[in-house]
């Protein structure tokens, strides 16, 4: 219990400091855009694999297991609303956990027990500035847009398997996609990512900066940084998904 | 930002002569998850001086030296670097007294995303130095570590262990610090190594007119660099003298040390 109120605290101060030197000058430009290449460009692969073939699966799974209740004409409608609603944001955000959560903290615990963060305070500069700020926006600024890209992936996984496996025109497809899905679901599927990427970026951050006893707790904490990322995702993912029908059910316009 | 506090206090620590000292310690105390690893530290360094801290594994002299640029915070006591009182400091606060004390880190601490340039150069930036200026200091203080300008193109896992230390020590006097603080600085090294970098920091207090303290559990080291060692064990100072003080001294804690024999106050806590 007081290792949870810690980290809760440990969270907080971070993230108030993160806010604090992220809108101090300089910006570190450089940091930034590095660490969008190697966060977000470098993740394009994976999440793109993850994005195809579970767009694909909800098309087999809707076109076979649903046909009974003759769901196989809207493969189209079911899997865009799955995959922007759910699938794309919340797969991304794991995959993201996984591969990017892990590297920020083993990379900032390796460099905490090799009292390379020491060195950067001892300096004069600051490991919040330096470090954080950089992996913090970049994640914050590519998570949404590869979500936005695993959506687009997932729906054409969908189309392969509607056209290729169950012989759909792709037009009709395309039409069923066309007639379910709206602005107001890409808004909200996409609008969770922010919140995700900031677990993932601050989950990553604390557990790196806060690595004592080498080796082991370099490992552990890149083991906990996974498991409480994904945990934040799913949890928070329930209450955001709320959250957005409120919004969408309250302010539904035309556009949502 | 106060990077004055504690500057209108009258320095208290000042030695036979009435010099003020540079780092004044006075009690000091740290405990970690409630074992306390120093009891009461009182530890003056004057200007120019080179002050050996020497003592056992776990006798808490690297704790001390990291209280000195504020890497870690006392319990209770006061540190206080050319009459400024840092222990109470923000971040925020600490960066104008880290840029007068270099601290040069017991595996060197280079970061090993940049070449030894960028490494070296990184303290020049974050100071605001033009990249000119940059580019003409970075050799210069390779120079004054002994090392070959070519050496700025490499990464730090292409270096030796005695490399490493020289390029973590020339980042460390890059901004030309006042004093320059010695984490274990020959630990690890081959003899023949260990002598290079105990000339070296014995040259950068010639050369540079620095201030020193010297963190070690190498007595060879201690006697060669020291002119003054103090002698920590179970979190106090047990002795505090010259070299040669410290070569006759009778203190039955530090003659065992020195002999290589146990002694039972040698374990903290």
């Amino acid at each position: 219990m007081t290792q949870l109120l810690r980290a809760f605290g440990e969270t907080a101060i971070l993230t108030w400091d993160t806010l604090r030197f992220a809108v101090r000058r300089p910006l570190e430009l450089g940091a930034i855009l590095e660490q969008m290449f190697r966060l977000g460009v470098r993740s394009l692969p994976l999440v793109g694999l993850t994005a195809v073939f579970t767009g694909a699966v909800m098309g087999l799974q809707v076109s076979y297991t649903l046909s009974a209740y003759g769901a196989r004409l809207y493969v189209g409608s079911f899997v865009s609303v799955a995959v922007v609603k759910e699938l794309g944001p919340v797969l991304t955000a794991v995959m993201i956990a996984a591969r990017v959560g892990a590297g920020i903290t083993a990379e900032l615990g390796s460099m905490a027990v090799t009292e390379q963060i020491d060195a950067l305070r001892a300096l004069g500069a600051s490991p919040v500035k330096k470090l954080v700020v950089p992996r913090m926006v970049a994640l914050i600024v590519m998570l949404p847009l590869l979500t936005v890209l695993a959506d687009m992936l997932g729906v054409l996984g969908g189309l392969y398997v509607a056209t290729a496996e169950i012989g759909q025109a792709p037009e009709y497809y395309w039409a069923k996609v066309r007639e379910v899905l709206t602005i107001g679901d890409l808004v909200s599927g996409t609008g969770k990512t922010f919140f995700f990427a900031y677990f993932i970026g601050i989950i990553a951050c604390v557990n790196g900066l806060g690595v004592r006893g080498g080796a082991t707790g370099v490992g552990r904490a890149t083991t906990n940084t996974v498991v409480a990322a994904a945990i934040a995702i799913f949890i928070s993912n329930f209450f955001l998904a709320k959250l957005f029908l409120f919004l969408q059910t309250t302010f539904g316009g035309g556009l949502w | 930002m106060n990077s004055g506090r504690g500057a209108d206090m009258p320095v208290i620590c000042r030695d036979a002569s009435g010099q003020p000292a540079l780092i004044c310690i006075a009690g000091v105390e740290k405990a970690f998850g409630g074992k306390p690893v120093l009891r009461g530290i009182d530890l003056d360094v004057f200007p120019g001086e080179t002050l050996v801290i020497l003592g056992g594994s776990g006798s808490g002299k690297s704790v001390t030296l990291r209280h000195i640029v504020g890497l870690l915070k006392p319990d209770r006591g006061m540190v206080r670097v050319g009459g400024v009182a840092v222990q109470d400091m923000s971040e925020d606060e600490l960066i104008p007294i880290r840029r007068q004390v270099g601290f040069l880190f017991q595996g060197g601490a280079l970061f090993d995303s940049m070449n030894v340039f960028d490494n070296i150069a990184f303290p020049l930036r974050e100071a605001g130095w033009e990249e000119r200026q940059v580019t003409e200091r970075v050799p210069e203080v390779l120079q004054l570590v002994d090392l070959e300008p070519q050496v700025a193109d490499q990464m730090p896992d292409a270096l030796s262990g005695g490399m490493r230390k020289r390029v973590a020590l020339a980042r460390a006097i890059a901004v030309r610090p006042q004093a320059i603080l010695y984490d274990e600085p020959t630990t690890g090294l081959d003899p023949v190594t260990s002598t290079t970098i105990n000339e070296l920091i014995r040259s950068m207090q010639r050369r540079l007119g620095v201030t020193s303290v010297v963190v070690t559990h190498d007595i060879d080291s201690a006697f060669k660099v020291g002119d003054r060692i103090a002698f920590l064990c179970g979190g106090r100072i047990a002795f505090l003298g010259t070299v040669a003080e410290a070569r006759s001294s009778t203190d039955p804690r530090l003659r065992a040390f020195l002999e290589g024999r146990p002694h039972e106050e040698f374990e903290p806590g």
